[in-house]
């Protein structure tokens, strides 16, 4: 009994400390950059009371700054909750979107967007990326699903698949150097045109795939037994997998589709929380999601700050600011329990 | 509680034929123990009865198919213990325990407090409580087969189903593991089938054995009728002796064959 409610107590400060993360992040982000917002009237204006900003700072705050974090927050819960369960599925920490195939399809559907559809910056890119994102899970599930077969075999599909398209995409490239700019501007991510309806068009896919990935915390922990005894359990592997993949690849194509390849937050921020929170996928997941919002709108942050006025890549914040910080981690921590 | 039958069973893996026409049961809360050399086919048993592997021939659970029940359905019944359970290093073993309840959850329902209660309880029972949060990788090999065998009761089976639930433990451990599954079924009732390679042992605690021999059953019945010299010289291709224990049970005592 005193074991169960220090484990309720455990989640609960758990969840209170990534919320508290995500909060910091967002206001942190709200308040930095080149206008110098009041912090006192900028919070006040983002819970509905009476602010003194003035109208040009509200406009900042509402149709740039906000867009930004709240499509910042969205990738980045996407990235770690599909990150957290394609590792569940595979029973590997290393495995993220990138290794199914869904990163090496969105570069190539958006190379081709870029290529033959009108350049970066038209509609054809999210679409393009998104497709091919699905298209490239799809292809690599279909190769990789031998019946009998365990999840290696997908794995190497995956990976297989993902050399592939990669090769496919580089001879595309080659043909048409003067596109190269920007396909590694996008390549590399960003989320310097971020619009609410940007945050819209991917709402309903990100609520249906994030929605589908948490439900499924208890069946991904059943798999971490083993195939064999979560079917003695009554769980049925394959289908578990086929879901949680799909859903998770739902979730990485609507990322991609907004802001480009934005690689390690899929690793990371489930392996931190794992350090500090537990193995547990049914609090992984959710813990996941609040995380990599706050990580993303952070590293978004330090992408348009540091240098401003040029911004960098967000991909390259993530891995530059989050590499050491990870190492730090895997150094400082056991895993805690209390 | 449940009784099992086996008839004429036979399974192919890969195509190769592993088990031909076993038959065998066991009563309601008794315990069957298979024995035979490796690879004999006593885990591919196992695996059958727990809807594992597909099967030709019949096994019944009180008397009605296998066959008839599905997934959840069958696994709130018959819980399988593998011989190397795959142990998740960093989950605690609260949360071990609790995934035994996952035959009686719904698809998308989560554990609830009656849930958290069983399994609980099923910690309890192997001494495991105290040990609620600590990692499954921290654990002695004793305390992770105890922690693997409250996870099968954590479902309340009728049915347990042990496949070398002593292999790694030393004497200690192994009497101490299988005094607690005797001691469950006495007061359950719950039947247990299981594998045991040490010979004696097998004797000591179950009730009936089985000697199995490439896939098909060699011999069957009491301790005194399956543990004899000529048999085990035969199926094992080793020398013993077997002599009576203090409490008259067979003990089987390997002899080292006399140099050339």
């Amino acid at each position: 009994m005193t074991a169960r409610r220090s484990g309720r107590r455990h989640a609960a400060r758990a969840y209170l400390a990534a919320a508290a993360f995500l909060v910091a992040a967002v206001l942190v982000s709200a308040l930095a950059g080149a206008a110098d917002l009041n912090p006192l009237a900028t919070a006040a204006a983002l819970v509905h009371l009476p602010s003194s900003l003035s109208p040009l700072d509200r406009a900042v705050l509402f149709q740039i700054r906000l867009p930004r974090i709240m499509l910042g927050a969205l990738v980045g819960g996407l990235l770690a909750v599909a990150g957290a369960g394609y590792q569940g599925v595979f029973r590997n920490p290393l495995v993220d979107s990138g290794t199914l195939g869904a990163s090496a399809g969105a570069g190539l559907g958006a190379t081709l967007a870029i290529v033959y559809a009108g350049g970066a910056g038209t509609a054809a890119v999210p679409v393009a990326a998104f497709a091919g994102s699905l298209a490239g899970v799809a292809i690599a599930y279909a190769a990789g699903s031998v019946t009998g077969s365990g999840t290696a075999t997908l794995l190497l599909a995956g990976v297989a698949v993902s050399l592939f398209l990669t090769a496919v995409q580089t001879w595309l490239l080659q043909r048409s150097a003067q596109d190269l700019q920007q396909v590694y501007s996008w390549l590399f991510g960003s989320l310097s045109a971020a619009t609410w309806q940007q945050a819209l068009d991917i709402l309903p896919y990100s609520a249906v795939s994030i929605g589908v990935v948490l439900v499924h915390g208890r069946h991904l922990d059943v798999l971490s037994v083993g195939d064999e005894e979560a079917r003695a359990l009554g769980i049925g592997p394959g289908r578990v997998r086929l879901v949680v993949v799909a859903a998770c690849s739902l979730a990485a194509a609507s990322a991609v589709a907004v802001s480009g390849l934005i690689g390690f937050v899929g690793i990371v921020v489930p392996h931190v929380i794992r350090r500090l929170a537990g193995a547990s996928y049914r609090l992984v997941l959710p813990l996941s999601l609040l995380a990599g919002a706050g990580f993303l709108v952070f590293a978004d942050t330090v992408a348009r700050t540091v240098a401003a006025p040029a911004e960098l890549p967000i991909g390259v914040v993530t891995a530059l600011a989050g590499s050491p910080v990870f190492v730090w981690i895997l150094r400082s921590t056991s895993v805690v329990r209390t | 509680m449940s009784a099992i039958t086996a008839r004429d069973l036979a399974v192919d893996l890969d195509g190769v034929p592993v088990l031909r026409g076993v038959s065998c049961a066991v009563g309601s809360g008794g315990w069957l123990a298979l024995i035979g050399p490796n690879g004999a086919g006593k885990t591919t048993v196992l695996r059958a009865v727990a809807g594992l592997v597909p099967h030709r021939g019949t096994i019944l659970l009180d008397g009605a198919d296998l066959r008839s029940l599905r997934g959840r359905s069958r696994a709130r019944l018959i819980a399988y213990l593998p011989q190397s359970p795959m142990l998740p290093p960093d989950m605690t073993v609260e949360e071990y325990v609790l995934l035994g309840r996952t035959p009686h959850l719904g698809y998308l329902r989560g554990p609830g407090r009656r849930d958290k209660d069983k399994a609980a309880a099923a910690a309890e029972l192997l001494d495991m409580a105290r040990l609620a949060n600590r990692r499954l990788a921290s654990l002695s090999g004793g305390e992770r087969q105890r922690a693997v065998l409250a996870r099968a009761l954590a479902a309340e089976p009728s049915v347990l189903l042990l496949d070398e639930p002593t292999s790694g433990l030393d004497v200690g451990h192994a009497q101490q593991v299988l005094g607690l599954v005797d001691e469950l079924r006495r007061r359950s009732g719950v039947t247990v089938l299981s594998t045991l390679h040490d010979l004696t042992t097998a004797g000591q605690y179950a009730a009936g054995l089985v000697l199995l021999h490439h896939g098909r059953i060699e011999a069957a019945g009491s301790a005194a009728e399956v543990l004899t010299e000529d048999l085990i010289r035969r199926v094992y291709a080793a020398q013993v002796t077997v002599t009576a224990g203090p409490d008259g049970t067979a003990v089987v005592t390997p002899v080292r064959p006399s140099r050339k």
